[in-house]
């Protein structure tokens, strides 16, 4: 039932009427938007798997998010050059997030029809656990070998790591021009390489399993598939690609900002997903792809654009939160009305 | 199903205070200070925690929405500040003027909830998120004139933290005031919060009272029995509002300042750890649970400041307290889904 979905035309017009008060170049915004293109891209899309499986938004994509900082301070901690540390970082953070997906996904299956809470909550957990480790352990506990890393008093990390060797390594690889627009060619093809990989696994047998659970619990369960298994597959796949994600983002910044990096990535991913036309029931490439577009076109434009309708920015930086959470409150809304008339019109088919 | 005895929280969160008191106990930190405060942290958190009741009674579950509460209270005392009322009589007149916002605000939020029956918590928490942003544009341009609460550049929108020396800060709180052994005893106090318990109590053996537990237990039966679901539903919303409402005033005057903008972001977080410590769970939740959940979460909290100060790094504390908070909602969650997921 394809139903016209006004989200991302009512963002469209807000970034339209945004950038028009913002009096910003169209040059600059479209650099922007590029560069947040490949930063975030892989996030939005780690969480398209969850969604169809039936999950909903996986807001503990910044588990994976987590995973890969761990992997880069390892990295800086081991002064590894490019390519051994770039080994590193992804070894460390494919294993670290299998193995937390893993968890999050026998977690999820005992919290059927809660998971986005349970996911936000083991988000929140897994952050405290992140800067226990990092800000204590660190010195304490665990001792490491590159002091420059450490803040003075010899226990915690700093808040800032440079990762000056991975600077430039990747995201300046094919890089054009035209005129003054920068296009890094490489990075956006890795990004439509992830959704390509992501539009082949939902084709596979693993992804209609996948859009049968999405559909219906027992559905599922009376086909033979075993759906416990099945999901922890699609949680481990989204922490996976986060991971990922993670990796590119902190790589094309070329700083780690140890303790705060990962914040608010799953809010500003889900987000944008949704701008993009997607729900909590159903996602697609697409939708990451045009969210990504229109909600951080709005992200750059709307400071300034408070700044000159109002002279005060930090209007626009409230009202890009409140497009951030506003948005994901209004799907949730939206969507359950949608379910209600889906369950009535099956109730009436099975009378009839 | 009524199970007493000490599930996995309450047996974590007893041996880690037992632990901290130990530490106290050698770090030689006065344990009459410990209980004056934790006496006045009990209440000062306890209005907070008791607003989650009437929506975990009614089946709506955990009401992670509590910013909206939050939010009208702060309405309420920045409009008693605004005129300069002082001492108890200003606490009271900002609970007043709060309760108008926190019935309209609370009916909102109830058709919001109404609308997402089976997925209230994740609205619910997000529905409080985007609130707060929200406000922040109302409070950069709110029209109070009163000069202590705007910025002092400029003269235009408040400012972020809001100090109520010169008005109610701890009007409450030292409201018959005795020193018992060297413990400072808020009598006044732990008094308000006895009958806010008490008239909550009365609530639920009122005939609305037993039709709101009702449709927690049982929604189906509720109906048959003719009971107006979603009326009883927006009335437990609309009271939890107003608990919450009523529970940043008296956590304000006791903290003695009032937090604007972003602060009331993650309220919601401690206060339902808290609940789920007392031994809450889901619609078995009583009073009793608020008053032995809020103590026990709230005298961690407490004892873990100073002895992260003393043993190793001030953030520390701030670690555990989250790690605790949020241990405790998980295992909440996983506790409550194993239940269901074993009965189907």
């Amino acid at each position: 039932m394809p139903q016209f979905n006004w989200v991302p035309l009512v963002f469209a017009v807000f970034s339209a009427t945004a950038f028009y008060f913002s009096e910003m170049s169209a040059a600059f915004v479209t650099n922007e938007v590029i560069t947040r293109f490949i930063r975030d891209g892989v996030m939005v899309l780690a969480l398209i798997i969850p969604i169809n499986a039936g999950m909903g938004v996986n807001f503990s994509i910044i588990v994976g998010a987590l995973c890969a900082q761990v992997g880069l301070i390892l990295a800086v901690d081991y002064r590894l050059g490019a390519v051994s540390g770039l080994l590193l970082i992804s070894t460390v953070g494919i294993l670290l997030s299998i193995f937390s997906g893993v968890i999050i996904g026998i977690c999820l299956n005992r919290a059927k029809r809660r998971e986005m809470i349970t996911t936000i909550i083991i988000g929140f957990l897994a952050t405290s656990i992140y800067q226990l480790i990092f800000m204590v352990g660190y010195g304490t506990v665990i001792q490491p070998t590159n002091q420059e890393m450490m803040l003075s008093r010899g226990i915690g990390i700093r808040n800032m790591v440079d990762l000056e060797m991975f600077r430039n390594v990747i995201d300046t690889l094919w890089l054009f021009r035209i005129e003054s627009i920068e296009i890094p060619v490489l990075m956006i093809l890795c990004v439509f390489g992830f959704a390509l990989m992501i539009k082949y696994i939902m084709k596979t047998r693993l992804g209609k399993q996948f859009m049968v659970i999405g559909e219906s619990l027992e559905k599922a369960e009376a086909l033979g598939i075993h759906v416990g298994r099945v999901r922890i597959k699609a949680i481990v796949a989204s922490t996976l690609i986060a991971c990922l994600g993670h990796i590119f983002y902190i790589l094309n910044i070329g700083m780690l900002d140890v303790y705060t990096a990962q914040m608010n990535t799953d809010i500003f991913s889900c987000a944008a997903l949704l701008a993009g036309g997607a729900t909590v029931l159903k996602a697609d490439v697409r939708h990451a792809f045009l969210g990504i577009v229109l909600f951080h076109s709005l992200f750059i434009v709307s400071p300034q654009a408070g700044q000159n309708v109002f002279g005060n920015p930090a209007l626009g930086e409230y009202f890009r939160s409140f497009v951030a959470y506003g948005t994901i409150a209004f799907a949730l809304i939206i969507s359950s009305k949608n379910q209600e008339k889906l369950s009535i019109k099956e109730k009436t088919v099975k009378v009839t | 199903m009524k199970r007493v005895g000490v599930q996995i929280p309450q047996f974590f969160i007893i041996f880690f205070l037992i632990l901290m008191m130990f530490l106290a106990f050698r770090l030689e930190i006065p344990l009459n200070w410990i209980i004056s405060d934790a006496l006045v942290r009990l209440v000062m958190n306890g209005v907070l925690v008791l607003s989650l009741v009437p929506m975990l009674r009614a089946g709506i579950g955990i009401n992670f929405g509590l910013p909206v509460g939050v939010i009208a209270g702060l309405l309420g005392l920045c409009m008693s500040v605004n005129m300069s009322i002082k001492g108890l009589l200003g606490l009271s007149a900002g609970i007043l003027f709060s309760i108008p916002f926190a019935v309209a605000l609370g009916y909102g939020y109830a058709g919001i909830l109404n609308r997402v029956k089976g997925k209230e918590e994740i609205t619910a928490t997000f529905v409080g998120f985007s609130f707060i942003p929200l406000m922040n544009f109302f409070w950069s341009t709110a029209p109070f004139t009163n000069p202590a609460m705007l910025w002092p550049i400029g003269g235009k929108g408040m400012r972020p933290v809001i100090g109520l020396k010169s008005y109610f800060a701890k009007a409450l709180n030292q409201l018959w005031m005795v020193e018992i052994a060297g413990v400072r005893v808020p009598i006044g106090l732990l008094l308000f919060f006895g009958i806010l318990c008490l008239l909550l109590f009365l609530f639920f053996r009122t005939n609305f009272g037993r039709a709101l537990k009702a449709v927690g237990e049982n929604e189906q039966f509720a109906g048959l029995a003719g009971i107006n679901i979603s009326r009883v539903r927006a009335w437990a919303v609309i009271l939890s509002t107003v608990i919450g409402a009523i529970g940043i005033c008296v956590y304000a005057q006791s903290y003695g300042f009032i937090e604007l903008y972003d602060a009331p972001l993650m309220m919601a977080f401690p206060a339902a750890s808290a609940i789920l410590v007392g031994g809450s769970m889901g619609r078995h939740t009583h009073i009793i649970h608020v008053v032995i959940g809020t103590f026990l979460f709230q005298t961690t909290y407490l004892i873990s400041g100073p002895i992260a100060n003393e043993l190793m790094i001030p953030e520390v504390a701030e670690i555990f307290r989250l790690m605790i908070t949020n241990g405790i909602i998980l295992y909440a969650l996983l506790y409550e889904g194993g239940k269901s997921h074993a009965a189907v």
